[in-house]
């Protein structure tokens, strides 16, 4: 099973370093995203620092949804993911090594360039690495709970548009906590501890029960 | 082995076929036939489990497939109208990765040996992107050659196919169907046989034959 898992992952991998710009518009849409706040609302500290981790994490969201739009619209098209429907395999494995492939071309490498882009926030040290650590926890979840929103609009047209509205109230939650926690983190360090035992609680929930559930939506979506 | 009974199946508010019962044994190809829209390849697709239709039931060695869903895929081998290959991966690599979500254990000698028989030599290291729209078919059948699915279900394998490739897949389902295997196949080809039967089954407006 773990096999099939590293294959199916692999294979996502390599095609998107064989496609690299898939993957740096999402990253530059971020960078970009986050980069106008500050332009649009002027330097001053304390309006930054209360701004900062509600715009980081929503451009996190807004960016990982844009990639989710073709988690599984390339595969339709050209026939493999009908292979993939027709293996042995159970395809939530499939789904889900699909979905770890996502999280690793567009969900790690925000957490990587959260500091960075913090820093144009003037947020304390401490609270950067509140904000990495947050969406370590926080963007797993985004790309399992958009898996499901993929599969349930594949093939559909204005699919995006759908995806968006599907998703993004389910997003809701992991905003609150993920922006809460680096918000807490300003205050004092201990405080942030339940917010991130919420977002734990929200990876494990998706996690177990977001790959079955996009699994059987692929299934409806190939009839 | 492949029991159908009764299979109906619906595009909407439109009747594609109904009463569809046929019971299949090994060495058997079934080549089904019809018009444009008169539903071969969504009663293909009903077989394989990848549409669920509307009425009747597919059995596979005597259980319901949609109860045995994995075991049954892994004895089936599902050829459609998209090759199902990656244009940014090498033909070898698409090979691959199908022989392992297949659940074969298989060294890449074999592989390469599988396209080059396809006439695929010299192409194996290219993205298939790059090849003709048969060479990709090519590339898309090598698995046939690997597979060891006693059940193959090929939808209009033949398109796209030059003489010689024509020729050379012709001959791969008479030595599946020879060696104690199952064809479903649609298409405007006849296959000739070394041993085993054929059984016809025609869609459609004129009479069906069983």
């Amino acid at each position: 099973m773990w096999r099939v898992y590293f294959c199916i992952l692999g294979r996502d991998i390599r095609l998107a370093m064989r496609r690299r710009t898939d993957v740096l518009t999402t990253l530059f849409f971020f960078l970009i995203v986050v980069s106008l706040f500050p332009l649009g609302v002027g330097t001053e500290k304390p309006m930054l620092r209360t701004l900062g981790p509600g715009v980081i994490w929503v451009a996190a969201l807004l960016a990982s949804m844009l990639a989710l739009e073709r988690l599984f619209a390339a595969d339709f098209e050209d026939g493999t993911l009908e292979q993939m429907l027709m293996t042995p395999q159970p395809l939530a494995v499939l789904v889900l090594a699909k979905v770890t492939a996502h999280w690793l071309l567009t969900g790690l490498p925000l957490v990587v360039m959260a500091p960075l882009v913090g820093l144009q926030y003037q947020l304390p040290d401490a609270s950067l690495g509140v904000m990495m650590l947050s969406l370590l926890a926080g963007t797993p979840v985004l790309s399992l709970l958009g898996a499901i929103g993929a599969a349930l609009t594949l093939g559909l047209r204005g699919g995006g548009i759908l995806l968006a509205l599907l998703i993004l109230p389910l997003y809701i939650p992991v905003l609150v906590y993920g922006a809460g926690a680096v918000t807490v983190s300003a205050i004092d360090l201990a405080d942030t501890q339940p917010y991130f035992s919420l977002l734990g609680a929200f990876l494990l929930l998706a996690l177990f029960l977001s790959p079955p559930a996009a699994a059987a939506a692929l299934r409806i979506a190939m009839e | 082995m492949l029991e159908v009974s009764d299979l109906e199946c619906r595009r909407g508010d439109r009747l594609l076929f109904s009463g569809i019962s046929f019971s299949l044994e090994t060495g058997t190809l079934l080549h089904v036939r019809g018009r444009n829209g008169s539903g071969k390849t969504t009663l293909l697709r009903a077989l394989c489990g990848l549409y669920t239709p509307d009425a009747g039931t597919v059995r596979w060695k005597g259980e319901d497939t949609r109860r045995l869903r994995e075991d049954f895929h892994a004895d089936t081998l599902f050829f459609g109208h998209s090759n199902g290959i990656k244009g940014d991966l090498t033909a070898v690599e698409n090979l691959r990765v199908s022989a392992i979500l297949d659940g074969d254990r298989l060294q890449d000698p074999m592989l390469w040996e599988a396209l080059e028989q396809m006439g695929l030599a010299g192409f194996e290291d290219l993205p298939t992107r790059m090849l003709s729209q048969g060479q990709k078919k090519r590339v898309a059948l090598a698995r046939l050659l690997l597979s060891k699915a006693p059940l193959w279900v090929l939808d209009e394998p033949f398109t796209a196919l030059d003489l010689d490739a024509v020729d050379r897949l012709q001959r791969l389902i008479a030595q599946h169907v020879a060696d104690k295997g199952l064809a479903i196949l649609t298409t405007h080809q006849e296959v000739a046989l070394t041993s085993g039967q054929i059984r016809r089954l025609h869609l459609g407006a004129e009479p069906r034959e069983d």
